[in-house]
C-alpha cells in the first residue's frame, strides 16, 4: 500500500510568474489543486489612507503607482472623478491629448502583458518583441512628461504639458508600424499548436459567473459580455470615434489572449481618428481655481483601463483633502474568481490561469 | 514695487504709513464689497426663482423608493435622493435590518436585474460608518447607488456575498480596514493587513500601535 496524502503548496511572494508579490497557498492532491487561497497586502501601503492627508494634485502621483504598467489611466480616474465632482469644464484640446496617452497606455500595458504571460507559459522571444515594441511608447511618454513609468501628467482641469513640437508627428507614425508588428506577433504566436494546447479551454467561465463576480475588461469580455464602458457609458470625448468592442465565445484564457490583442488593434483605430480631430492648437488647461476645493459630495467615476474597470469614488466634505477615496481597483476584483478557477486544474495551468487574468498587484494591494 | 527697493527702505516701510499699500488695501476691500453685492443679488435672485426642474432620474427614484417599500417593508428606504454631482445617480439609504432582502430584489426583480456590482466602499462618518453599494444592470444600463449605515460601536452590516460573489473580498476589507462586521460572510478575515494587526486602519480616530513604524 502506497500512503498518499494531500499537500499544502505555498507560491510567492517573491515568483516571476506572479508579476508582482502575490502569494497564494495551493492544496494538492498528486498534480491536481484542490483549493487555493489567496494571501494578499504585502504590497498594501494604505494610499487611500494617505490621500486623506493630501490635496487632489498631490494624490496624482500615488496613482502612478497603484497599476504601475498604466498609469495614465490612473491619473485619468482621479482627476475625471474631481471634475464632475465640480462641473469642471475641460478645453478640447486637453481632452484630445489625454485620449492619446490613455490609448498609447493600453497597447503599452497589453503588450506587457502580452510578453510577459507567453514568457509564463514558456516562449521567450514574444517578451522581447512586445517590449522593443513598448519601448516606443515609453519613449514618447518620457518625451512627453519626462518620465516613463510614473508620467503625473494629467491635472483637474487638463493635463500638465502640452505635446512637444513633432511628438503628435512621432505618434502618427506609430499606428501603421504597430500595426505591422501586430501582424508579427499572431504569425510568431497566435496559431502556434504548443501554444494553443496550453491556453486552448483552459480557465473557462460563463457569462454568468464573470457578473456575478464583477468581472471586468478582457475578463468579462471574453465570455460574449459585449460591455466597456468606453462605449456603454462614454466618458471624456470616446462618443465621438468609431471603434468596435471584441468580445469571445468561450470563455477561456484563449479568448482572453484574442481580446487583447484585438483592443491593441482598436486602440490604434481611435488614436488615428483622434489624431485626425484634434484642434491644432489650444489652451492645454481649463479654469480650475488655484486651490482645487470640490464641493461637498459623493462621486463615482469609473472608466476603463487596460485590465477592465478602475473607479474612483471620493466623498468630499468641501475641503482641500478627500474626507474619503476609494478606488476600485480591477485587478482586485478580477483575482476574487482564481481559488474558483483552479480546484481541479493542474499546477502547470495555475501559472496560465493566473497570468489570463492579468493581475498587477500594485493595484490589487493599493 | 520691485523686490530691491523693499530690501532698500525697510525703516520707511514701517514707520511711514505706505501710501502704495493703503491703495492697495483700499481696492482689496472695495472688491470684497463688490463680491459680497454680487452674491447676495444672485442668492435674491435665485430665491424667488422658480423650483430647479427635477433631475431626468426623479421618477426612477421614486419607482425604486415605492417597490422596495412595497416588496420588502414600509420602513426599509431611510433616505431616497438624486445624488446631481454624480451624473444624477439614484441614491437610496437602506436600512440595515432590510438590506439583505432589499438586495436580492435588487438583483432578481425583472425590471431591475442590478446583477453586477461595481464597486463597494467603506466609509468612515464619524457620527457612525457607511457601506456604499454603487450597482449596474448590464442590460437596462442603468445605475443606482445604495448606502446601508450602521452603529460605530457595534457595526454590522448583513453581507451581500451569497448575492453578488463580488461582494467577498471587498467586504473583507472593509472589515479589514474599517471593522465592520458582515455576518453570513463565508470568510471574513483580514485581507490587506497582517492577521495579527491591532486597529482598522480607515477609522478616522485610528492610532498606530507603534508610531514610529
Amino acid at each position: 500500500m502506497i500512503r498518499t496524502e494531500e499537500l499544502l503548496l505555498n507560491v510567492g511572494p517573491q515568483h516571476p510568474s506572479t508579476h508582482g508579490v502575490f502569494r497564494i497557498v495551493v492544496q494538492l492532491d498528486g498534480e491536481i489543486i484542490t483549493a487555493a487561497d489567496p494571501v494578499m497586502g504585502y504590497l498594501h501601503r494604505g494610499t487611500e489612507k494617505l490621500a486623506e492627508n493630501l490635496s487632489y494634485t498631490q494624490i496624482i502621483p500615488y496613482t502612478d503607482r497603484m497599476d504601475y504598467v498604466s498609469a495614465m489611466t490612473n491619473n485619468y480616474v482621479l482627476v475625471h472623478a474631481v471634475e464632475t465632482l465640480m462641473g469642471l469644464e475641460i478645453p478640447e484640446r486637453a481632452e484630445y491629448m489625454r485620449l492619446i496617452v490613455m490609448e498609447l497606455q493600453r497597447i503599452a500595458s497589453h503588450l506587457v502583458w502580452w510578453g510577459t504571460y507567453l514568457l509564463d507559459i514558456g516562449a521567450m522571444s514574444p517578451f522581447l518583441f512586445a517590449f522593443r515594441d513598448r519601448e516606443i511608447i515609453i519613449d514618447l511618454f518620457n518625451e512627453l512628461c519626462g518620465a516613463r513609468l510614473t508620467y503625473n501628467y494629467m491635472r483637474v482641469g487638463g493635463v500638465k504639458w502640452d505635446a512637444p513640437e513633432g511628438w503628435l508627428e512621432k505618434v502618427r507614425d506609430f499606428i501603421p508600424y504597430m500595426r505591422e508588428k501586430l501582424e508579427e506577433y499572431n504569425n510568431l504566436v497566435s496559431g502556434n499548436e504548443i501554444f494553443l494546447a496550453r491556453i486552448k479551454g483552459v480557465g473557462a467561465y460563463d457569462a454568468q459567473t464573470a457578473i456575478d463576480y464583477g468581472l471586468s475588461g478582457a475578463n468579462l469580455r471574453c465570455t460574449g459580455v459585449k460591455w466597456d464602458v468606453r462605449k456603454d457609458q462614454p466618458y471624456s470625448i470616446y462618443d465621438r470615434f468609431e471603434f468596435d468592442v471584441p468580445t469571445g465565445v468561450n470563455g477561456d484564457c484563449y479568448d482572453r489572449y484574442l481580446i487583447r490583442l484585438e483592443e491593441v488593434r482598436q486602440s490604434l483605430r481611435i488614436l488615428e481618428q483622434a489624431l485626425e480631430q484634434m484642434p491644432s492648437s489650444g489652451e492645454t488647461m481649463g479654469k480650475v481655481p488655484r486651490v482645487v476645493r470640490p464641493p461637498a459630495g459623493e462621486v463615482y467615476a469609473r472608466i476603463e483601463s487596460p485590465r477592465g474597470e478602475i473607479g474612483c469614488h471620493i466623498v468630499s466634505r468641501g475641503k482641500q483633502e478627500p474626507y474619503r477615496l476609494k478606488f476600485r481597483r480591477p485587478s482586485f476584483v478580477n483575482l476574487q474568481i482564481l481559488p474558483k478557477l483552479l480546484v481541479g486544474e493542474t499546477m502547470t495551468n495555475l501559472i496560465t490561469i493566473l497570468g489570463g487574468i492579468d493581475i498587477v498587484v500594485g493595484e490589487v494591494d493599493c | 514695487m520691485s523686490e530691491v527697493d523693499n530690501k532698500n527702505t525697510p525703516d520707511i516701510m514701517d514707520s511711514a504709513p505706505n501710501p502704495d499699500k493703503e491703495a492697495k488695501a483700499a481696492a482689496a476691500a472695495e472688491a470684497r464689497a463688490a463680491r459680497a453685492a454680487a452674491r447676495a443679488k444672485a442668492s435674491e435672485e435665485e430665491t424667488p426663482a422658480e423650483p430647479k426642474p427635477p433631475s431626468p432620474n426623479q421618477p426612477l427614484l421614486d419607482q425604486l423608493a415605492a417597490l422596495i417599500r412595497a416588496e420588502v417593508a414600509p420602513g426599509a428606504v431611510e433616505e431616497a435622493h438624486i445624488n446631481e454631482l454624480d451624473r444624477h445617480i439614484p441614491t437610496l439609504t437602506i436600512h440595515s435590518a432590510f438590506w439583505y432582502e432589499t438586495a436580492e430584489l435588487l438583483k432578481f426583480h425583472p425590471s431591475l436585474q442590478l446583477t453586477y456590482l461595481r464597486n463597494l466602499s467603506g466609509v468612515d462618518h464619524e457620527t457612525h460608518l457607511e457601506a456604499v453599494y454603487h450597482l449596474i444592470s448590464l442590460e437596462h444600463k442603468q445605475d443606482y447607488c445604495f448606502k446601508v449605515r450602521t452603529d460605530r460601536e457595534q457595526p454590522s452590516i448583513p453581507s451581500v456575498t451569497p448575492i453578488w460573489s463580488t461582494a467577498n473580498w471587498n467586504e473583507r476589507e472593509i472589515y479589514d480596514l474599517l471593522g465592520i462586521q458582515f455576518p453570513g460572510h463565508p470568510d471574513l478575515r483580514r485581507i490587506m493587513m497582517s492577521d495579527d494587526w491591532v486597529g482598522h486602519p480607515l477609522r478616522k480616530d485610528y492610532e498606530p500601535l507603534d508610531p514610529e513604524v
